[in-house]
């Protein structure tokens, strides 16, 4: 019998806490072996990383490839693609799948680079076929407009792609979880380090993250009308909700690269989600699809979030906004 | 110091019209006619930075360099006037279709025949397919460092590279050495105008043209052919929601939009 279908994910931590977007990729892995009977695996790089390696096995891991040194505690954007890449090529899973955090997006390009093979960013649905006896990834990702997804394949070895926050589901913790934890020997090379992480900080974000929020108010280009973004966060601190932002709220600086929504940003389900000229782009529209309820506000009818929304009302921002703010003062 | 700087700049589909493109079904790149071009926005604070360093250092040269169809000459013209020293464009039909590993190689194997580089600046993503995987991508392949995310980098005179990089909630702070490459954010710089003078000068530069044969590789590296990702397929993702729209006046929309939602217990 063949061997079976590896399919491996690199676990991300910083300060010893995983990436949630790990957590959720290696769930990804778990569903994608499901379907093919295959194996999954975690490789978890860091300093004194035993515990979180004994996480990654609780989280559902097969095994995990356990990386330690005291070099390695913070990212190297030098030392962490190389050992990856290695261990890639010692072991050969067919797949690798990555949490497209910012350092994210930098291993995942650099570790195909090394090994010459394909890597598709922006997931938004994955598929395991087996095709001509290989098992076949095909990795979704929104298309231009219209609801179009295109899908896209790999025809080299590992088939990599990169996945964001809240696209798939986060694995439930088991008690008694079994697996491997191999600890894999490293010595470190100057050249390893010729680009080095010498020190990192971490600032706790501002008010609720949009993950995490019940309600969330997003923020279109449309905002512009309004001066800023300033009316939808006084509206948010009256209502409890998180602030996000498409694309060009972000590039505009008004909202910060965390918040921002959508495909290349991060995919959310709050309970309510009022959305504020943006005219419904498809890879926004990508981050919102697991939204329970959709208010759109946006002066064009014919935007096409209005074709994806529960509840529509077109009208000019700068005169929805303070009504909003008055009618939600006034009946509280 | 001497020192030699290739910024990779690449010519993107104005943002506006991103919706509404279409794929071409045989090759699965954007179709591209009559849809109005711009240089990628962080390409040009990509620029600005090598800009900068040349302003510290005398004896800098600047090499601006692109990949793509005839038309990007114009980013590189462009690119001149801001005061690079020369200008390299890749153009080869067969170039054509790459996706980020085979554009990377193509770039890498350009920045190699070029000669020594001390640093190559490049944008943090493309806006069209932001998929942030060239710049990684073109140092593995030349064995040179890396850093992304870049919001402020300081060259000193014994080649060191102090580095500030974003994180999700925080920053990075990074030694580094050069030969190195450098991917920034938009937030890195605020890019200088084009002057009278640098159109006037950019005029005496010339824009070096590699096909496939000039660089010295053959059709079977580059280009759709050298791409391990493709497209296999497309369909319709149809998200079913009420799409109630509401009526009257803006109040009165306002009004019946909060009594729904308080009535649903949203609010
Ligand atoms: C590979 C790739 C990945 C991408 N990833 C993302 C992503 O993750 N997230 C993301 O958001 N985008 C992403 N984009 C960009 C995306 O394609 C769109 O460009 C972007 O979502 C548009 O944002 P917007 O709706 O805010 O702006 P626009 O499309 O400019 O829409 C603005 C809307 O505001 C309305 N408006 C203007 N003034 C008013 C007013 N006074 N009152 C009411 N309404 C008004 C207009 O009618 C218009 O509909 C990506 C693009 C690519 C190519
Ligand atoms: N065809 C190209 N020609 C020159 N530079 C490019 C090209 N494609 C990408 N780049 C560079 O790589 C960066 C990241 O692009 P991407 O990986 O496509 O998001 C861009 O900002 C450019 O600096």
């Amino acid at each position: 019998m063949a061997t079976p279908t590896a399919i491996w994910i690199w676990a991300e931590q910083r300060n010893g806490h995983f990436m949630d977007v790990s957590l959720e990729v290696l769930g990804a892995a778990q569903e994608l072996a499901d379907t093919v009977n295959g194996t999954t695996a975690a490789v978890v790089i860091g300093d004194q990383v035993a515990d979180l390696a004994k996480e990654l096995v609780a989280y559902g891991a097969d095994i995990v490839y356990a990386v330690s040194h005291p070099d390695l505690a913070l990212y190297q954007s030098g030392a962490y693609p190389r050992i990856l890449a290695e261990l890639i090529e010692d072991h050969g899973p067919e797949i690798v799948l990555m949490g497209s955090t910012s350092i994210g997006m930098e291993v995942a390009p650099a570790v195909a680079a090394r090994l010459k093979t394909g890597l598709t960013a922006h997931c938004c649905e994955l598929e395991l076929k087996e095709k001509e006896g290989r098992p076949k990834l095909i990795a979704d990702v929104p298309g231009w407009g219209g609801g179009i997804r295109v899908q896209i394949v790999c025809n080299t070895s590992p088939q990599m792609v990169t996945v964001g926050l809240g696209v798939t589901d986060k694995p439930q913790r088991r008690s008694r979880a079994e697996g491997t934890i191999v600890n894999v020997p490293v010595t470190l090379s100057e050249s390893d380090l010729a680009c080095r992480t010498v020190f990192m900080e971490e600032t706790p974000p501002e008010g609720i993250p949009v993950e995490q929020a019940e309600t969330v108010l997003v923020a279109g280009a449309g905002m512009k009308a309004a001066g800023g973004v300033e009316p939808l966060k006084d509206l948010a601190g009256l209502m409890g909700a998180a602030v996000g932002g498409t694309r060009p709220v972000v590039d505009q600086g008004w909202i910060p690269q965390s918040g921002l929504i959508g495909a290349s940003g991060k995919s959310i389900g709050p309970k309510l989600l009022i959305t504020v000229g943006t005219s419904g782009a498809n890879h926004y529209v990508s981050g919102i699809t697991k939204a329970e309820k959709v208010l759109a506000i946006n002066k064009d009818p014919n935007a096409a979030i209005f074709n994806i929304c529960d509840m529509g009302i077109v009208a000019d921002l700068t005169e929805v906004l303070p009504l909003l703010q008055e009618e939600l003062t006034k009946q509280k | 110091m001497t020192l030699n700087i290739v910024v990779c700049i690449k010519q993107v589909i104005n943002p506006d019209y991103f919706e509404g493109l279409t794929l071409d079904p045989e090759t699965g790149s954007i179709i591209r006619d009559n849809v109005p071009s711009i240089l990628n926005p962080v390409d040009e604070n990509a620029l600005e930075e090598a800009l900068r360093v040349k302003d510290g250092f005398e004896d800098t040269t600047i090499t601006a360099i692109s990949m793509g169809p005839p038309q990007a000459e114009e980013i590189l013209q462009w690119a001149l006037a801001l005061g690079s020293d020369q200008a390299v464009l890749l153009c080869d039909r067969a170039f054509a279709g790459a996706d980020s590993l085979a554009t990377a190689f193509t770039l890498a194997e350009a920045i190699r025949k070029l000669g020594t580089v001390d640093l190559i600046l490049c944008g943090n993503e493309a806006a069209d397919g932001a998929t942030q995987q060239v710049g990684p991508q073109i140092a593995e392949l030349l064995g040179i460092p890396h850093a992304t995310y870049v919001t402020s980098m300081h060259l000193d005179n014994d080649g060191s590279v102090a580095i500030r990089r974003s994180i999700e909630y925080g920053h990075l702070q990074m030694t580094c050495r050069t030969p190195m490459l450098v991917g920034v954010l938009g937030e890195i710089n605020e890019p200088r105008q084009v002057t009278a003078d640098g159109l006037i000068s950019a005029m005496d530069k010339e824009i070096i043209t590699w096909d496939a044969g000039g660089l010295g590789v053959n059709a079977e590296q580059v280009g759709l052919k050298a791409s391990p990702t493709w497209v296999e397929g497309s369909y319709e993702k149809r998200i079913v929601r009420a799409s109630l729209m509401l009526e009257g006046t803006p109040a009165e929309m306002v009004r019946a939009a909060v009594l729904t939602l308080r009535n649903e217990g949203l609010l």
